[in-house]
């Protein structure tokens, strides 16, 4: 019997006001693939990945994620998501410690689990300085593990790898990447390299989805083509 | 929902139980032995603060409404309800005033409760519309602005209980108003004034309803048949739109 | 939810313990009201019923300085998502706002009522005004807590902020200003100190229910999307 698919969407619609930032976005994603959504900037990658998280409601369509329909059973699944979006969502007048220890708290997840990630991210020594003295790939390397912290089975990946060079990249990897063994739904700017990680494809113009299909059967024209 | 409809025979109606009350309460209601004339402001200053004070308890309703359905037209129906009651709250307290001022020989009297307690209201449902203002997305603009609508409903009868405790304790009332001992000669144009200003209050409801229903269809039909571009983007307002569907 | 709140309330303590954005800017205020109290009454004393006035005035307007930047730091550093994305209760963020506000308003009351006292109260207060009068401050605080922070979340989101906190808040604290000048105008009277008249105190009592009820049902619209 298969298992059931950790992301169903269909029909899913989500307005700003009078503008449309998703429309009629349906898909389905089983349990430990990656989807890739590709699309130009206001195509509403970010929205899509919002509206997963639960942090924004479907305004139509249907929404499942880990079985639970969203936005009413939202709160059944929040514990179970991690979104790395484009604010860091980290007090920059706390330590690195202390942002991760009040999510742990939160999360009602044990306390040594932030030095455990820390170290893992390279960010020990560092972990007892206010945010607001990191550079912004430290700061990326802390929001990924505020990310990871609660070891969610679905990961919201919003250009995860912003800012970080290669040799911090390689230190988030094993966290974020589709080793880790997560549901991911990661956005991209890149064709080959979103394309080479995916098992989905999601390609949005303008709100609308513009394709949808295995990654296998998509070339990186196509992703180009959304751009024009 | 048609707000349109029967809307000229509820104007006729209002206009004649308006008439009548105030004809009423000029020739057949008695003259106060001590406010004189003045004192017939009573029949327009009362009945519209009850009114007044009925359309935001009807809003309050309203916006909880909205909270629970997210429809946009229980949205609008409280903010035209309210948008309305302050336009009539304004002339409460210009009566309001006036009648003071008949009474105590002053603009404004403190050692009126519920005027004060009025003025309190007004205040508050006064930044209703700045509240809207600024906040841009409409969604939210919708749902905040029936937070407050709730959050002020509930909070007009505290007030009043408030202010009343509070100024009874030195000053006994000195008007006396609405139901609690009116001699029949004088219930009976009040009722009357009261059935009016009501009225008035639902015709206006109506029309400003309806207008703007109006507005929102033309432009729904609008994108349909010319596209999403022909309509321009509304901008920011205070006024709640009834969104894409309708 | 009491794991959340206590997570939420020492990270609002800690974050104005390090940064403070509120309470040395009320504290400062009161005491600066106060002197303008001085010269715009020209009175070097005041006691009874504009005693109370002038003590109420002062910390209200305090409160409002407080209340705009309850919420100002979460919003600018996207932390209200941060709390969202959790598994918890969105009450357990109006608990802990609303204490955390409790907090800062008992701290400024530390400066400026030693200051008021000092500065322009006439008569002493003897010990059971003092302690009635630290009822009728909890009392007082509570409501202007639970008011304060359901309108700094409905503020936060908008452009104008700071005008309109004021202006939000203050009709709607309209009864605990009431209440509480009225309450402590006999402590703080010349000729005998009498007792806080019952009354007031319900009537707070009764407000801080109210509000504390209404914050609970509204405040899940005003951070949920």
């Amino acid at each position: 019997m298969a298992a059931a698919p950790a992301i169903e969407l269909a029909g899913l619609t989500r307005r700003y006001g009078e503008r449309v930032a998703l429309r009629d976005v349906t898909l389905s994603l089983p349990a430990g693939a990656t989807l890739v959504v590709f699309g130009p900037n206001g195509a509403g990658k970010s929205t899509l990945l919002r509206v997963l998280s639960t942090l924004l409601r479907p305004h139509a369509g249907v929404a499942r994620v880990l079985g639970r329909s969203l936005p009413d059973e939202g709160w059944a699944v929040r514990g179970r998501l991690g979104l790395l979006g484009h604010a860091p969502l980290l007090y920059r007048d706390l330590t690195g410690r202390e942002n991760l220890v009040f999510h742990a708290r939160l999360h009602r997840v044990a306390l040594d689990r932030a030095d455990e990630l820390l170290e893992r991210v390279g960010l020990t020594a560092r972990a007892g300085d206010k945010v607001h003295t990191y550079s912004r790939g430290m700061v990326q390397r802390l929001a990924v593990c505020r990310a990871v912290l609660h070891d969610p089975e679905v990961l919201l990946l919003d250009e995860p790898r912003a800012n970080l060079d290669p040799a911090a990249r390689e230190l988030v990897e094993p966290l974020i990447g589709a080793a880790s063994g997560r549901t991911r739904v990661v956005t991209s700017h890149d064709p080959a390299g979103g394309l080479a990680e995916a098992d989905l494809a999601l390609g949005l113009r303008a709100g609308s989805v513009a394709l949808v299909a295995a990654a296998r059967e998509v070339h990186a024209e196509q992703i180009g083509a959304l751009y024009r | 929902m048609l707000y349109g409809t029967r809307l000229r025979a509820l104007a006729i109606a209002t206009a004649v139980t308006l008439t009548a009350g105030f004809g009423l309460a000029f020739f057949y209601a008695p003259m106060d032995a001590d406010q004189g004339f003045m004192q017939k402001i009573f029949y327009v200053h009362v009945p519209m603060a009850i009114v007044t004070l009925g359309g935001f308890v009807f809003a309050g309703i309203m916006a909880i409404k909205h909270l629970r359905t997210r429809e946009a037209k229980y949205d609008l129906r409280a903010y035209v309800a309210i948008h309305l009651s302050l336009v009539l709250g304004a002339g409460v307290l210009i009566t309001g005033s006036i009648w003071a001022k008949a009474s105590w020989g002053h603009w404004w009297v403190w050692e009126e409760p519920t005027l004060v307690s009025y003025l309190v209201v007004f205040l508050l449902y006064a930044t209703y519309q700045p509240l809207r203002f600024s906040i841009e997305d409409p969604e939210r603009q919708a749902r905040y602005a029936s937070v407050f609508a709730v959050i002020a409903g509930a909070f007009v009868p505290l007030n009043f209980l408030a202010v009343r405790l509070a100024e009874t304790y030195t000053h006994p009332r000195v008007f006396a108003t609405s139901d609690g001992g009116l001699p029949a000669k004088m219930q009976f144009p009040f009722l009357v004034c009261l059935i009016g200003m009501a009225a008035l209050f639902v015709t206006l409801w109506k029309y400003e309803m309806a207008s703007k229903h109006t507005s929102s269809q033309l432009r729904s039909l609008r994108r349909k048949l010319a596209g999403d571009d022909a309509v321009a983007p509304q901008g920011r307002s205070a006024a709640p739109s009834l969104g894409t569907s309708s | 939810m009491k794991a959340a709140v206590d997570a939420l309330l020492r990270k609002e303590l800690r974050l104005e313990l390090r940064a403070p954005q509120a309470v040395p800017a009320m504290a400062l205020f009161s005491v600066t009201t106060l002197v303008v109290f001085h010269f715009a009454l020209q009175r070097g004393q005041v006691e009874g019923d504009l005693a109370s006035g002038v003590l109420w005035v002062t910390l209200l307007f305090a409160a409002m300085l407080g209340t705009s930047r309850l919420f100002v730091a979460d919003h600018e550093e996207g932390g209200l998502d941060g709390f969202l994305l959790a598994p918890v209760d969105r009450t357990a963020l109006l608990v802990a706002k609303a204490l955390a506000m409790f907090a800062f308003l008992a701290i400024v009351e530390l400066v400026a009522v030693p200051a008021f006292a000092l500065l322009l109260l006439g008569p002493t207060p003897d010990a059971s005004a003092l302690a009635q009068l630290v009822l009728v401050l909890a009392l007082a605080d509570a409501g202007v807590a639970v008011t304060g922070t359901l309108v700094a979340a409905l503020a936060v989101q908008t452009r104008a902020r700071d005008l309109l906190v004021p202006l939000l808040a203050l009709p709607l604290l309209m009864p605990v200003v009431i209440a509480a000048a009225k309450g402590t105008t006999p402590l703080l009277a010349a000729a005998g100190t009498g007792d806080v008249g019952a009354r007031w105190l319900v009537i707070l009592g009764l407000y801080d229910l109210v509000f504390g009820l209404i914050a609970y049902a509204v405040f899940d619209f005003l951070v949920e999307d």
